[in-house]
């Protein structure tokens, strides 16, 4: 463990961020670039266009052929993908040790210099199509709850739009739409390297010099606020689901600012485990088996997992139930639960519970490469610390009980959204 | 469309430098050899412990063989395996709920037509605490009545979740089309039958079934590998019987055939899922048959990917891969498209199939997939979740931790003649039979009129 948690930090000339992380335990390493910009960001009638772009980072470059990206790294032994987040884009591959180089030179190469075409473009549209077909359109469930609760629990633009954007709006992406992208967020100010597993410190060094060294300057786009007001009311949303077989909701309420209150953050990780980790949790033993009126319920902070976006986050509480059952009924069982909870801390054996599990998961994800790789490069752009991320056992266990109730008082349910989920022509 | 003044796209690509040379690799060190223990206990259960201590952390996968041929096998079998951990002789639900969470630990079963699988995994120190609930479970599961009847009711509602799933809709009327009424159809149970099990069903299985001679334990993570059997043999000692856990029979050789095209009325995407008999790897042509199957589509590199994603933009997701059951193996290929391009992207995969026996893979592209078979096996065993899981997989074919260090020079050694003869052998497009699950009205014209697509639902 201690020789894994060792990290150090630079910054280039050019204001790329450098994040190295040595674990010789295994011959293989991970190299990821963070760029400061999700789909938050995305303008009005361009739904979708910071996914679609990073399809189109991967099409080519001054120096590369299309394709020739996937085979260099693959021809190497690697694996690689791109991900695109509320508030930040990630590319990365995993190789065998030897393919370091190449790694760097690929992120390089594409920071510098990618080539953006028509006909790659056209192309990128056509594959996300079918991948949102894939994903949402066609089975049940689809974008439930990180594209249909945001419209309900938000009314500004960036926070409540879909993220994996509407057809038309990709349809309309330009050639020079992307160009205007790329330059004002694709700069190495703006943007994070991280290197994790088995290499030379000094050796990777010289070779960021060599391959980022000369990508040039451009400035940082100034950072935007995305706050806006908490809901007035319990806002109520519908929608149904043409493969749905049974009734679903999802409950969104705001929560602490997870960079500006880590702690009242970490407090609402614990309270969702308190809520659903487990057969032991509250609303496990309540309404899954005690009184059994939902097949399944889940808690959490972010719509993707924790530590994803800056502020404002999301905590969702979400349950597929039977037909038969009411959502008032499940919403005020939920209700009753976080009353307890806020009236009575939970004790020291339901905390270290979930604390336990935490760091065991945490321990599980940094054991993975590419995990940690990203996670180290996400802590750094979102925090500037990315050791944080080995010390967040350590606060997370540092939650008191009062704090799981300050946590569980202030999800109100007069300040949060609901969105029922309806199969289409009742229940099957 | 954010920057007032931004360059072109053509700018954007161009630099006074230019183009610059991909760099070679550099110097590759093997993975470091792990210290083991592989052994058989007294109960007959076979035991693979590995010690890789990178984080403290140890991670468990028992497999039981769970064949079975009764008409509510299946159905008594998953409600076994959503109801096993719900409470034994000394601890209800929430006390092995709790104990786990105490050492950060999970266990979970799971069930498919051959085997029952429990995996698991927590800090380190609480490895016998985890032996501990696991032995409990195994020697004495109570399956209560309530308990039974309660996970019976939401199995029935997550199967009904789970039948709407195009994934599954299309692997249940590929297996039916292949294997008819064999067992290993039965994946996914039936609702109806699922409802007529009776708790005493589930006891009796348990006692019939769940047994440790023939099954394999395979521990990773941070162990003392000199104490491991000991404590091993200690905590399951008590877990035993004269008779050995029940292997699925054997599965029929896939035959090449027509594809049914099997109608879902309204979908507004299609499923191919392609399928033909292969070989295990236990097989001396398996390391060029790998290698074959990567070029064609076991990789985004593949020509099967490269052809009808990244030229054609006709699905999101193309891949090849195998199968092993048993002694034995497939190869299939899935493809998720939308409607209008099915008939096209169906064309396309017989096309490269086909191709990969006459124009077999060039110099540079065995290099690529011997490269990428090496890296993709160092990569996913770095972690103690993947190496458990690969050891586990291994076991079942009576592997282990020397097939999987031996492997890589096996790859490097492949020729490329040796690539082309498996390519030409086992890719053949006649040798593969399949379905295409979608909108049948929408899609019967263009694919009946491609030839060798029949309409109908499968197994009649």
């Amino acid at each position: 463990m201690a020789e894994i948690s060792r990290t150090s930090r630079f910054t280039l000339d050019n204001g790329l961020r450098v994040v190295l992380a040595p674990d010789p335990t295994a011959p293989v390493v991970g190299v990821a670039v963070h760029y400061d910009v999700g789909f938050r960001s995305e303008p009005e009638g361009r739904t979708g266009f910071a996914h679609l772009f990073e399809h189109l980072m991967f099409q080519g470059s001054e120096s590369l052929e299309k394709l020739a990206h996937f085979k260099i790294v693959q021809s190497s032994g690697g694996t690689f993908n791109g991900s695109t987040h509320p508030d930040y884009t990630d590319y990365y591959e995993v190789l065998p040790s030897a393919a370091l180089e190449r790694a760097l030179f690929l992120e390089a190469d594409r920071m510098r210099a990618p080539k953006l075409t028509r006909e790659n473009l056209a192309n990128q549209i056509d594959v996300v199509k079918e991948e949102i077909r894939l994903n949402v359109l066609n089975r049940p469930y689809g974008g439930f709850p990180w594209i249909l609760l945001p419209p309900v629990l938000y009314q500004t633009f960036p926070n409540a739009h879909n993220g994996y954007g509407d057809f038309t709006d990709l349809e309309q992406a330009s050639l020079d739409d992307c160009a205007a992208f790329f330059d004002t967020y694709y700069s190495p100010a703006n943007a994070v390297l991280t290197i994790a597993g088995d290499f030379e410190p000094d050796r990777a060094r010289e070779l960021i010099d060599k391959h980022f060294g000369d990508v040039p300057h451009r400035p940082a786009p100034p950072k935007r606020s995305f706050a806006e007001p908490p809901p007035s009311g319990d806002v109520r949303g519908h929608h149904t689901d043409p493969h749905a077989p049974l009734p679903a909701l999802a409950v969104g309420y705001r929560m602490p600012d997870p960079v500006g209150e880590l702690d009242a953050y970490l407090a609402n990780l614990v309270l969702a485990g308190v809520l659903t980790d487990g057969d032991g949790s509250r609303l496990q033993q309540r309404l899954v088996h005690r009184e059994p009126l939902v097949t399944d319920i889940g808690a959490g902070a972010g719509l993707f997992g924790p530590f994803e976006a800056r502020d404002p986050d999301t905590f969702s509480i979400t349950a597929i139930h039977s037909p038969d059952v009411t959502a008032e009924r499940v919403l005020t069982a939920v209700d009753e639960e976080l009353e307890k909870l806020a009236a009575t801390p939970p004790d020291a054996q339901e905390l270290a519970k979930v604390t336990a599990r935490w760091s065991a998961g945490l321990h599980a994800e940094h054991d993975r490469l590419m995990s940690r790789t990203l996670s180290l490069g996400a802590f750094e752009l979102l925090y500037g610390d990315p050791s944080l991320v080995y010390r967040l056992p350590d606060r997370m266990a540092a939650v008191t009980g009062e704090d799981v109730a300050a946590a569980a008082k202030a999800l109100r349910p007069d300040s949060r959204a609901v969105l029922l989920v309806e199969p289409e022509g009742g229940a099957k | 469309m954010t920057s007032v003044q931004h360059r072109s796209a053509e700018e954007i690509g161009r630099t006074a430098t230019g183009p610059r040379p991909v760099p070679e690799l550099g110097a590759q060190t093997a993975a470091a050899e792990l210290s083991h223990v592989d052994t058989v206990l007294a109960n007959g259960l076979r035991l693979l412990a590995v010690r890789k201590p990178t984080v403290p952390l140890v991670e468990l996968r028992l497999r039981i063989p769970f064949g079975g041929t009764g008409n509510l096998h299946a159905a008594t079998a998953e409600v076994l395996a959503e109801t096993m951990l719900t409470g034994t002789a000394r601890r209800d639900r929430i006390e092995i709920d709790t104990e786990l969470a105490l050492i950060g630990g999970e266990l979970d079963t799971a069930v498919d037509p051959e085997r029952l699988t429990i995996s698991g995994n927590g800090l380190a120190t609480g490895l016998p605490t985890l032996l501990d609930v696991l032995a409990d479970a195994l020697t004495a599961a109570s399956y209560v009545d309530d308990e039974v009847a309660r996970e019976s009711a939401r199995l029935v509602e997550r199967l009904a979740v789970s039948r709407t799933q195009p994934r599954v809709i299309a692997r249940e009327a590929l297996l039916k089309h292949v294997y008819g009424d064999h067992p290993v159809t039965s994946e996914v149970p039936q609702a109806e039958d699922v409802s007529a099990v009776e708790p005493g069903m589930v006891r009796e299985l348990h006692t019939a079934s769940v047994l440790p001679r023939g099954s394999v334990l395979v521990i990773v993570g941070d162990i003392d590998p000199d104490q491991i059997a000991g404590d091993v043999e200690r905590a399951l000692g008590g877990w035993s019987s004269d008779r050995a856990a029940v292997a699925l029979p054997g599965l029929p050789e896939v035959t090449g055939g027509d594809l049914l095209l099997v109608p879902r009325t309204g979908a507004v995407q299609s499923q191919i899922r392609l399928i033909a008999q292969s070989l295990p790897r236990t097989d001396p042509r398996y390391p060029a048959l790998q290698l074959a199957n990567l070029t064609y589509g076991g990789y985004f590199s593949s020509r099967l990917v490269e052809n009808i994603r990244e030229d054609k933009g006709y699905t999101y997701s193309a891949h090849s891969g195998f199968e092993f059951t048993g002694a034995t193996a497939t190869v299939g290929v899935d493809a998720d498209t939308a409607n209008e391009v099915t008939a096209a992207a169906l064309l396309e995969t017989r096309y490269e199939l086909g191709r990969l026996g006459v124009v077999p893979p060039a110099p540079e592209e065995v290099e690529s997939v011997r490269q990428y078979a090496i890296g993709s096996l160092l990569t996913a065993t770095s972690s103690q979740a993947g190496l458990a899981s690969q050891l586990a997989a291994l076991t079942a074919a009576g592997l282990g931790p020397e097939w999987l260090a031996e492997h890589p020079r096996r790859v490097a050694e492949v020729t490329r003649d040796e690539v082309a003869e498996a390519a030409l052998e086992f890719f053949a497009p006649t040798r593969f039979t399949g379905v295409v699950v979608g909108d049948a009205e929408t899609l019967a014209p263009q694919l009946t009129a491609l030839g060798g697509v029949a309409v109908g639902e499968p197994g009649k």
